[in-house]
This record gives structure tokens, C-alpha cells and sequence, in this order.
């Protein structure tokens, strides 16, 4: 092949490699320096090299350890100009010392340090000292490996925007001294908690794309569903972890159907089920069994998983086990209150016990704040009026609703059933 | 992207009740465990000798069925994987990781899985307007979507 052609193939096999390596990379990188900006930079910086040499030379037999030994000969490098500056030589030897005194074993599969090292790696880039948005681009920086310019387009933000981010992110790291570890007792809780938010963020940006978008956009599913992935497996003893792989993955086996033609938004009771991804879908409840092997309580990540299943697990809206999906929206509204929630088990209930029992929570709803301006509470109860016969009543509601949608077919369906009850009264 | 990786056979492998070696067993366990926790794996399977199996041959209405073994044993299936990643390159680049699932030469083929993206129409510039413009309209998560 031509040499353009063949650069260009090394390239592209630079990129697949960066892929592969660049978090565990980077984690081996923060351990010794302790650094998580610098070892970022470092990376980078062995990066570039890799792209200059490897066309002339060859792919090494092991690209992570290349790119993890040329990080550390800058490292050492920056050290030895830095302490000479600051003629800090005893302190000098000792980093030298301990950076050169690292085992080179990235070759050794089931390397624990790695493991741990990644770990690490997830929480610090998810601290909640951070913003959720500058957690999300510095995850999908460090742990998802792409670039800033992916991320930029994948959030539909100005790239110079992200750049700033990531650099003001690891700079409140540096100063703020956040340690490079993994959360003990109480705090592991809540600081795994913000790690799969931050994975589930990056996920619904991209199932909120549609087609036309820049396909970086619903490859963000794929990214958080990576980056579950490989947390499930860091983290194989915590339910919610799988709960959350699990909700991700039945989500993403609509994405085919979740969208027309026209690229307009589909309800699920309208989706063409033989299209959903049953590998997806098996793999989601594959997941669920899993958190369930685990004894422990079940978290609200994997209460939605198992709503989820309810539905994928129906060949056809009717064979919808709704007595089911009413006692797991009880669960879920103990454990996260919130009025949505309430609304949906509210639709739950009336199809597991009749229009009727679904309206009382309905009404109930009726004076709560954050719903006034929410289009699917007057939809919801315009619906159930109009089930019960109160049809004068669900005309009022179809149009209070179809004013609140910003949605222009939505409204269109919404102003369609109120016109209907008009005719027949 | 998906790519479906394909084991081929050997003569070994082909063999009635040929148990593989516990040391490529060991190092393919090992191989598939880095394989999970990357989070690219989707599905993963070891196929049968040809013995067990049986072929359909379609000409115009007729169907004839022949029963195992074949006998190009290097054309034959012996497993798969289904990976998620995002090029040809990176299957590559795993695949050469992986350990030699024979004890002699032997050969993984790297194909790509059909998607929907691949069977959609070209769009019109005024038809991807249309659909961007959607989508500032979508409605809230939190319906059951």
C-alpha cells in the first residue's frame, strides 16, 4: 500500500489502541505522579509520539506498555528540570526512585493494580466537587478515551467550552488535593452514586438524539454502556452497578424503534416490538439476575431496570405485567420520592386496577408545583376522564395539556382526542 | 459498530468428542475475562464439531438436508464472539491479543454486523433540518420512552 495509505491505516490503528489502553494508561499514570492533570498530559504527550513513530516503526507487541514506559520517561524528565528549578534534590531522588522502581508488568492479564488503579481513576473523574457537566467530558477524557473535540460534538458544545472544562476540572483536583483512591464505608455509597450518575448522563444525552445528529451523539450510549460495563466488573459486588448496566441496556434495545421515519418520537405502546434488540434485552435482565445474587436491598437504578424489563418482557402491551410495575413504582417512590415518579405509578395502577383507582392519585397530583406547567399530568388524567366516560371533562384536560407540549405532534395527537370527545359527548 | 469474530476450526477440533487443551482453556479463559471487563463483549459462544450439526442445500424449490461432519474443516465455525467497538481496527487490535485457540496454525475471521444505521436512506439537507429541528421537541425522559 501507499505510504499515505499506510500512515493513515497506523493511524487509525493508533486510535483503536488509544481506545484499548488510554484509561489504564492514564490510572498507572496517576498512581505514580499522583497527579490525575499530569498524567493526563503525559499520556498525551506519549500519544503524539506513538502517531510520529509507530508509522516508521511498527506497532509495538505491547502498545499499553510503550505508551505507559514513554509516558514515564517524560515524567521523569519534567522531575528532574523541576526539582533542579527548585533545588529540591532529595526529593527528586525519591520520585525518581519510586517511578523507576514500578514493575513493567502491563503484560500480566489479571494485573490487580490495574484494576484498583482504574477504580480509582472512575471516582476521581466523578468527584462531586466537580460539575456534573465537567464530570461527564472528564470521564469520557479519561476512562472513555475521546477526544475533546468528540466530546464537543457529542454534547453539542463549542469545543473551546469543553477544553476549558476539563482544564479547570483537574485543576480544582490538583488544588483541592483530591486523594487517588477508592472510597471507603459510608462514603463509597454516595460517591458510587455520583459515578453512575454521571454514566447515566452521558447515556440519556445520547438516547435523546436523533437522526440527522452527529453520530457522535447516540454513540454516547454505546460509551456509557462501556463505561458500565466496565465498572460492573470493577465493582461486581454492588447491585446498583448492575441495576444501572441493566437499564441501560433494555433502553438501548428500543433505539431502533424509538424514533420514525419522520424522526419523530414514538411511544412505547406504538413501538414495532419484533425490533427490539433481543440480545440487548438479554443481556439487561442477564444483568438483573445478577444484582439480584447479591443480597442486599434494591436500589432505584435497579427498580427502574426491573420496570424496564416489565415492559420488555411483553411480546404486546397487553401481555404487560402491570401488577408487577405497580408495586415496583411503590418501591422506587419510598425509596426517591418524587412527583413523576408518583404519576407514572399512578398510570400504572389504572392499568393493573381500572381508570378509577389511577385517577384518585391523579387528583391528588393536582396541586403539586412542579407539575403545573407538565403537560403528561392533564394528559394522563384526560386520558383516564375520557376511559371513565366524563367526557366533557377530558376534553378540558386534552386541551390544558396539548397547550402545555412543546412538542408539535404530541399536541396534534393531544387537540385530536379532545376534538373526539366533543363527538361523542 | 458490531463485528462478529469467528474461531475456525482445525481437524482437531472437528474431532467426535475432542476436548480442548487445559492449558488453551486456561489462557482463552483469561483472554475472555480481559474481553468482559473492556465492556465490549455482547455474546460469546463455542459451536459443536460438525458431526452434530446438519447443512440445508437450497436449489430453486428443493431442499436437501446433509448431515455432519464436512470436510473443510478450516472453513467451518468452531466459535464466535459479537463485540462492540468503534472500527474494524479496534477488533483487530483485540484480536491480536487473543491467544491461539489451537494447538496448531489456525485462523479468526473479523466481520461486520449489519445495523440499522446501515440500511437508512440518504437524507435530503431539508429532511436532516427537519429531523434536528425535532429534536429540541422530544418530551421529557421521564415517560416510559
Amino acid at each position: 500500500m501507499s505510504a499515505t495509505n499506510s500512515h493513515l491505516a497506523t493511524h487509525r490503528t493508533v486510535e483503536a489502541v488509544w481506545r484499548i489502553e488510554s484509561g489504564r494508561v492514564i490510572a498507572g499514570l496517576t498512581r505514580l505522579t499522583r497527579d490525575v492533570g499530569l498524567a493526563e498530559d503525559l499520556a498525551q504527550e506519549a500519544l503524539v509520539a506513538a502517531l510520529e513513530q509507530w508509522p516508521q516503526s511498527g506497532v509495538p507487541d505491547n502498545p499499553a506498555a510503550w505508551l505507559t514506559a514513554t509516558a514515564k520517561r517524560r515524567a521523569i524528565d519534567l522531575f528532574r528540570r523541576k526539582a533542579v528549578a527548585e533545588r529540591k534534590h532529595d526529593e527528586l531522588a525519591r520520585e525518581l526512585e519510586a517511578l523507576e522502581q514500578t514493575p513493567p508488568d502491563l503484560d500480566s492479564p489479571l494485573d490487580n493494580t490495574i484494576g484498583d488503579d482504574l477504580l480509582r481513576l472512575v471516582f476521581i473523574a466523578c468527584h462531586p466537587i466537580l460539575p456534573t457537566e465537567s464530570r461527564a467530558a472528564l470521564t469520557l477524557r479519561l476512562l472513555g478515551g475521546l477526544t475533546t473535540d468528540e466530546i464537543a460534538r457529542a454534547f453539542l458544545t463549542p469545543e473551546p467550552t469543553i477544553a476549558q472544562r476539563i482544564v479547570r476540572a483537574k485543576r480544582t483536583l490538583a488544588d483541592k488535593r483530591i486523594p487517588f483512591e477508592v472510597p471507603r464505608g459510608p462514603e463509597l455509597a454516595a460517591r458510587l452514586s455520583s459515578a453512575l450518575a454521571v454514566i447515566y448522563l452521558i447515556f440519556n444525552e445520547g438516547y435523546s438524539a436523533t437522526a440527522g445528529d452527529d453520530l457522535m451523539r447516540p454513540g454516547l450510549c454505546g460509551d456509557a454502556l462501556r463505561l458500565g460495563r466496565i465498572l460492573a466488573e470493577l465493582t461486581p459486588t454492588e447491585p446498583e452497578v448492575h441495576g444501572l448496566v441493566a437499564l441501560m441496556e433494555i433502553q438501548a434495545s428500543r433505539t431502533r424503534t424509538r424514533v420514525n421515519s419522520a424522526g419523530e418520537p414514538v411511544l412505547l405502546f406504538d413501538q414495532n416490538r419484533a425490533q427490539w434488540d433481543q440480545l440487548l434485552i438479554h443481556r439487561g435482565l442477564t444483568a438483573i439476575e445478577r444484582a439480584h445474587t447479591i443480597n442486599a436491598a434494591r436500589g432505584p437504578y435497579l427498580l427502574q431496570a426491573e420496570i424496564a424489563a416489565c415492559h420488555a418482557r411483553a411480546r404486546t402491551p397487553s401481555e404487560t405485567d402491570w401488577p408487577r410495575i405497580v408495586k415496583l413504582y411503590s418501591e422506587l417512590a419510598q425509596l426517591t420520592p418524587s412527583p413523576v415518579i408518583e404519576l407514572n405509578r399512578a398510570v400504572a395502577v389504572s392499568m393493573a386496577h381500572g381508570p378509577d383507582a389511577g385517577l384518585t392519585l391523579v387528583d391528588a397530583l393536582a396541586s403539586e408545583p412542579s407539575l403545573a406547567r407538565y403537560h403528561l399530568l392533564p394528559s394522563v388524567r384526560a386520558d383516564l376522564l375520557y376511559k371513565l366516560g366524563r367526557h366533557a371533562e377530558a376534553r378540558t384536560e386534552f386541551e390544558r395539556a396539548a397547550a402545555l407540549t412543546r412538542n408539535t405532534r404530541e399536541r396534534n395527537l393531544l387537540l385530536t382526542r379532545a376534538a373526539s370527545c366533543e363527538k361523542s359527548r | 459498530m458490531r463485528f462478529m469474530v469467528i474461531v475456525k476450526s482445525t481437524p482437531e477440533s472437528e474431532k467426535a468428542g475432542a476436548l480442548p487443551d487445559p492449558q488453551l482453556m486456561a489462557e482463552m479463559g483469561k483472554f475472555n475475562e480481559e474481553l468482559i471487563k473492556a465492556g465490549i463483549v455482547l455474546a460469546m459462544d463455542g459451536l459443536q464439531p460438525s458431526s452434530k450439526g446438519a447443512r440445508v442445500k437450497f436449489s430453486g424449490k428443493s431442499r436437501t438436508v446433509v448431515d455432519g461432519p464436512f470436510t473443510e474443516a478450516k472453513e467451518l465455525v468452531a466459535g464466535f464472539w459479537i463485540w462492540q467497538v468503534k472500527s474494524l481496527e479496534e477488533a483487530i487490535e483485540w484480536v491480536k491479543r487473543c491467544p491461539n485457540p489451537h494447538n496448531v496454525d489456525s485462523e479468526i475471521e473479523i466481520r461486520q454486523v449489519f445495523e440499522m444505521e446501515d440500511f437508512a436512506p440518504i437524507l435530503s439537507e431539508e429532511e436532516i433540518k427537519y429531523k434536528v429541528a425535532k429534536r429540541a421537541e422530544l418530551p421529557n425522559q421521564a415517560t416510559a420512552r
